[in-house]
């Protein structure tokens, strides 16, 4: 018997021996006090709320959104009909009767951009909706495996980045044809690269901390740790994205349809609406003015709620 | 304790000669270097060594969890399988289901935007095919047995709302749901206050008779491994330098690495004022190792010029069949008590020749 550090004389050890606990509970002394489990949510929703600019833009889409749904009782026309051709009403300034005027063949601009809402959302949600599933299959696929396939997934990102969109897409639309549902898949095929950037990104991060080593380490398969411990901790600067990309799908698409490129009349497109009335901006700058009035402020109420709620997301940043 | 071993039994793990390594642009890196043990049903078997000796890697290889790690040679037996053998799908089943680890850092191991018991749950979900509100039960039993108080409330809050020790006690609840029969805990306590380590401890314990598995034990805690360990390894730059029982280790000292362990843990008992025996300078690079036994430019007893710097030690049997040590001198050993090691290694201090703190080579 030699070399004995009595401080760790394994026949004493300071640690209390390893009965089993009786009731497990009653040796545990580090018990915080028990407060009630706030959901995160709930935290987002009150930094939302302070900031008054992203409350306004909330307002606004809500509104928005209900005007769209609700078209058929707000607006006091259809969009193809023509009450201003009845009495002689073409291009005729916002008035009593027509509150936003009419255009050059006698149709109610109001009526047209409220229906227009619901072309300008649906495009807008759906496209981006293609977008970030696109983009999140790709970017989590690169992120999360990287090697060849990675490789492979960011060149060619790289190679739809190096090309403008807007030429992209009238190429696309080319072969899609000149309809609302092409001009979806043309965003839709076209928006992804930014989400999958960022997707990737966030992946290659997380996938290195030590709850995604755990996960594998208890036996969790790929695609659950892809799907389930990985996406939920990336989706913060997703949701900031995908609320941002609504609104400039939406500038984008006004902007193809003021090309010529998106839907075609009698469909009430912003875009197409602001194009049609370029050539009366002397005369008649309410044609102009409505619907690009209604373009400006549904972007601008989208970027501010993405804004919102990243500070939202995020309480380091303020 | 230190009794439930019994030699007619087959082990559950056993390790044969693992050599493994990684690459790095700087060279090749021996992380795992010709480690060999043993670990029966019952047992607490600890790994111990300084940062870089190669016991994490050697345990996370047995789950094959670091995937630029090469193994060049030997055999990680589980149940008599080579697991080095199974594929990734084969791997996964024994993954939680037979093997689980516990990880050092409960708060960076728990998925933040999950709740516990949900993330609890989820092993029992995937290894047995509960449905949601099985888990769930299972869980809050779970996190009952592992000593959570008003486990019921607690499954449903995140991880962010726990404390540390609770945190841990979360992450044993999870490694064990599935009965698994080797735990690995890969310093289950260093992240946690000293007031709650012995706490969680005494909660692995408890669970591990509770469903009759093993522990593997990885730490540098001495005064852990004195306490609740049946048998003992020590490694040293990806070399296993001593193995044997608890008692053996500490009163039978055979390699001048755990000698120098020992003298260097404060002793709180002890009368004299007698100041710690510090190991001199740091752990070798695993690329560049020295000749010889790994440990000779640090060992009080080396021998050089002669056998220390030239001749690689062999793992080989000391006093019993059960204790082994790589060790040139693991004989003459025998008789060195801690005293002796201060008077060499204050010997060793005083000697002109000491290395220079810095040194600037024209390279």
């Amino acid at each position: 018997m030699t070399n004995i550090p009595p401080g760790t004389d394994p026949t004493d050890p300071n640690s209390s021996g390893h009965e089993i606990p009786e009731t497990a509970g009653d040796t545990v002394t580090d018990v915080p006090q028990l407060t009630a489990a706030r959901p995160l949510r709930v935290d987002v929703w009150r930094r939302f709320k302070k900031n008054r600019l992203a409350v306004a833009g909330l307002t606004f889409i809500v509104f928005l959104f209900l005007v769209a749904v609700f078209a058929d009782f707000v607006a006091p026309y259809s969009f193809t009909e023509r009450p201003g051709s009845a009495v002689g009403a073409f291009r005729q300034s916002p008035s009593s009767d027509f509150w936003f005027g009419t255009d050059s063949i006698g149709r109610d601009v109001f009526s047209r951009i409220v229906y227009g809402a619901r072309v300008s959302l649906r495009i807008g949600v759906l496209a981006t909706t293609i977008a970030l599933v696109i983009g999140l299959a790709l970017g989590a696929v690169a992120g999360f495996f990287g090697g060849l396939l990675e490789t492979l997934i960011m060149r060619v990102t790289d190679i739809f980045l190096a090309i403008p969109y807007i030429v992209l897409a009238v190429a696309i639309a080319a072969v899609f044809g000149r309809s609302e549902n092409a001009i979806i898949v043309v965003l839709g095929v076209t928006g992804w690269l930014g989400v999958a950037r960022i997707v990737r990104s966030s992946f290659l991060q997380l996938k290195q901390l030590e709850y995604v080593e755990a996960a594998t380490s208890l036996g969790f398969g790929r695609a659950r740790i892809m799907f389930r411990h990985i996406l939920p901790n990336a989706l913060q600067p997703i949701i900031v994205y995908g609320t941002i990309a609504i609104g400039s799908t939406i500038l984008a698409e006004a902007a193809l349809s003021f090309l010529g490129v998106g839907p075609q009349d009698p469909t009430p497109a912003w875009g197409l609406m602001v194009s049609q009335g370029k050539g009366d901006l002397a005369n008649a700058a309410h044609l102009v003015f409505f619907p690009g009035a209604a373009i400006g402020l549904t972007v601008l109420s989208f970027v501010l709620v993405g804004d919102g709620l990243r500070d939202a997301l995020d309480p380091r940043l303020k | 304790m230190g009794t439930s071993m019994t030699p007619d039994e087959e082990p559950l793990l056993s390790i044969r000669d693992l050599h493994a390594h990684f690459e790095t642009d700087d060279g090749i890196v021996r992380a795992v270097d010709g480690v060999s043990l043993d670990i029966y049903r019952g047992d607490v078997f600890s790994v111990v060594g300084e940062s870089g000796s190669g016991k994490s890697v050697t345990a996370m290889s047995i789950l094959g969890l670091i995937p630029t790690l090469k193994v060049d040679s030997g055999e990680i037996l589980w149940k008599g399988e080579n697991l080095l053998e199974y594929s990734d799908v084969e791997m996964g089943a024994i993954r939680g289901g037979e093997i689980a680890m516990i990880f050092q850092d409960p708060l960076t191991a728990l998925n933040p935007v999950h709740t516990v018991g949900r993330q609890v749950g989820e092993m029992a979900r995937i290894h047995e095919g509960l449905n949601k509100k099985q888990a769930m039960a299972r869980a809050i039993e779970m996190l009952d047995l592992v000593g959570i108080p008003e486990a019921g409330k607690r499954a449903h809050m995140y991880p962010h709302e726990f404390s540390g020790g609770m945190r841990q006690r979360a992450m044993i609840a999870m490694a064990v749901t599935c009965n698994p029969d080797l735990l690995i805990a890969d310093e289950p306590t260093t992240a946690l206050d000293v007031t709650i380590q012995a706490q969680v401890l005494e909660a692995l314990i408890a669970i591990k008779d509770e469903i009759d598995s093993a522990i593997m034990l990885i730490t540098h805690d001495l005064g852990v491994v004195a306490g609740l360990s049946d048998r003992v390894m020590v490694m040293y730059a990806g070399r296993q330098v001593e193995l044997g029982t608890v008692d053996e280790l500490f009163y039978e000292t055979r390699h001048p690495y755990t000698l120098g362990l020992l003298g260097s843990i404060p002793r709180l008992e002890s009368d004299d004022t007698a100041p710690l025996i510090p190991i001199p300078g740091s752990p070798p690079s695993l690329i560049n190792r020295p000749t010889g036994c790994p440990f000779h430019p640090r060992c009080a007893f080396a021998e050089v010029p002669g056998r220390c710097d030239s001749e690689v030690p062999e793992l080989r049997s000391v006093d019993s069949s059960s204790h082994t040590a790589a060790c040139h001198f693991a004989e003459q050993l025998r008789d060195v008590t801690l005293d002796d090691l201060r008077e060499r290694v204050e010997k060793v201090a005083a000697e002109p020749q000491a290395p220079d703190l810095i040194e600037v080579n024209d390279s």
